[in-house]
């Protein structure tokens, strides 16, 4: 079973790395620790009219940390904070429930169903998202 | 002399027979618990179906069985380490013990005072001490660590003042394995009129020891790494020091009497044990110290030297494998904590699982020790003496398998 953690999609995802970096001149900038590794996820945003303009994550963290951080840096420009609320509780749902429907928009998240039946890993997958919405919280402020 | 047999001792261990697959398990994780011989299991067992009660409570037959057995754990104990059975403080493992001597020891202590620990201790003993200093106005100094993994003790003198009160440090690593000299730690304590207090967690499963010879004040450990039950572990204290300290919990058990005024205190060990204590696993800890005082420890300390001896040679053929701590086999145990340029240790750890590699991935609870080598954590394989070559060996292949996927 854990071996379809490591499946060339997550695999790929992770070495392309989309968004990688820092933003110059962020609307917010948050940073994530999960304490139960010490793995970190920093993410700057600048919003246009309510929606993700720009990001840029850094990510100390593990193969799926860093694959979900570049899920996100492929698909969350353009989008608005609900909207990301949203791909969030659809990937919670994904790993606590084990559903199986894709997230429309967000096809790469399909990759991350087998973490499903590692509880131990699900934090690795979410820090991104909880970092993007928290940035997301302090720029609208 | 025959020839030591890990696998007659693995016999003793039903889980290890099977793992959650069906498969047998190579565990390698036994410095955050190591599993439990079928002696301690039937002593456990055996207490809860026959005698299971409140002790020191009772007068009828079961809390009597309760109570001789439960102070019979602690004259166990006590044996097996060389001490008086009054030094002996039943908590819920080295955290519970190391937190009882900071609120004890700590309600003597003054704004100014310093405790010194050092870069590579495990969080539980930091943070109690970091609470401490900020409850009490206190200083926490930290002896820095070496680029071979162990605490610097040529440190000492610049470190340890005049205003130290406690010095408290793990007698051995839980990343690196180094095993702490605990000899000048003592004579720099004893210098300034300070107390030495050694977290003895991952040094207690790996044999007897001398436990008075080692000059400290305090020995914490937990039971759970000695092959005994989770929830029970020991303070040691020198009674006489014991004696002149307030309690830390207050409740039932601990007392001598109570009005709604005041109440005056039991002596130690009782004055520190408030509450029902964890009275079963107390019983598996002394059947855990029995179980292991069987056992030929020159030939397992041999058998484990040379199995580290086995993965260190491995990770110097495993591209881009970095050992945190000590790269040879003197003042040290059978934990060897490795990095894998370009892999995370979760990931690693992981794929290990596919092998049926039981071992630990992250920080181990020692996040300052990890930053000191500028890493985030690293893979941890620690051994017990049920391990043997195969063990060894599916560790290294799996980690080859690691090295090979992640980067």
């Amino acid at each position: 079973m854990s071996d379809d953690l490591y499946q060339q999609a997550i695999t790929t995802l992770a070495k392309a790395a989309t968004g990688a970096g820092k933003l110059e001149h962020p609307d917010a900038c948050e940073t994530v620790d999960n304490p139960l590794c010490g793995d970190r996820v920093t993410m700057d945003v600048e919003l246009t009219d309510n929606r993700i303009a720009r990001l840029a994550h850094d990510v100390r963290g593990c193969l799926l940390c860093r694959a979900a951080a570049s899920a996100i840096g492929s698909r969350a420009p353009g989008r608005t904070a609900g909207e990301i609320v949203q791909v969030r509780a659809g990937l919670q749902a994904m790993l606590k429930l084990c559903t199986v429907d894709p997230i429309d928009g967000w096809p790469e998240l399909t990759a991350f169903q087998p973490v499903a039946a590692h509880k131990s890993r699900h934090d690795c997958v979410l820090l991104p998202f909880e970092a993007l919405i928290r940035a997301l919280d302090r720029a609208a402020y | 002399m025959a020839r030591f047999d890990p696998a007659a001792i693995r016999a003793q261990f039903p889980i290890l027979a099977t793992g959650p697959d069906g498969k047998r398990v190579h565990y390698l994780d036994n410095a955050a618990s190591a599993q439990m011989p079928q002696a301690v299991l039937d002593a456990v067992i055996r207490f809860e179906t026959t005698q299971r009660a409140n002790v020191h409570r009772g007068v009828h037959r079961l809390a009597e069985a309760a109570t001789n057995a439960y102070d019979g754990a602690r004259a166990a104990v006590a044996r097996y380490l060389g001490v008086t059975p009054d030094g002996i403080v039943f908590t819920s493992g080295t955290t519970a013990a190391i937190n009882t001597v900071a609120h004890a020891l700590g309600e003597t202590l003054s704004a100014g005072d310093e405790i010194v620990i050092s870069e590579l201790e495990h969080h539980g003993n930091i943070v109690p001490w970091q609470m401490l200093a900020q409850r009490r106005g206190l200083v926490l100094r930290a002896l820095p660590v070496t680029a071979e993994g162990t605490i610097d003790l040529t440190a000492l003198d610049r470190v340890v003042t005049k205003k130290c009160r406690l010095i408290a440090l793990a007698h051995a690593s839980n990343v690196t394995g180094a095993v702490l000299d605990p000899a000048p730690v003592a004579a720099a304590a004893r210098a300034m009129g300070a107390r030495v207090l050694l977290d003895g967690a991952q040094r207690i499963p790996h044999g007897p020891l001398d436990l008075l010879a080692l000059g400290c004040d305090f020995y914490a450990f937990s039971g759970h790494k000695m092959f005994a039950p989770h929830g029970i572990g020991v303070l040691w204290g020198r009674p006489d020091l014991l004696a002149a300290l307030p309690p830390f919990l207050g409740g039932g058990g601990m007392i001598e009497q109570v009005t709604l005024e005041r109440t005056t205190y039991a002596t130690p060990p009782r004055r520190f044990e408030a509450g029902t204590p964890p009275i079963g696993a107390a019983i598996g800890l002394a059947a855990a110290v029995d179980w292991i005082a069987g056992l030929d420890w020159q030939a397992a300390t041999e058998h484990e030297k040379r199995l580290t001896g086995r993965i260190l040679d491995g990770l110097s053929a495993i591209t881009g494998a970095h050992v945190i701590g000590p790269t040879g086999l003197q003042g040290r145990l059978g934990v060897v904590s490795v990095v894998l340029d370009g892999a995370h240790p979760h990931d690693v750890s992981q794929i290990l699982d596919t092998h049926n590699v039981a071992c630990r991935g992250g920080h181990h609870c020692a996040q300052p020790l990890h930053a000191r080598f500028g890493v985030n954590g690293s893979t941890r394989a620690s051994l017990a003496p049920y391990n043997g070559d195969d063990d060894v060996d599916a560790f290294l292949a799996g980690l080859a398998d690691a090295a090979a996927r992640l980067r």
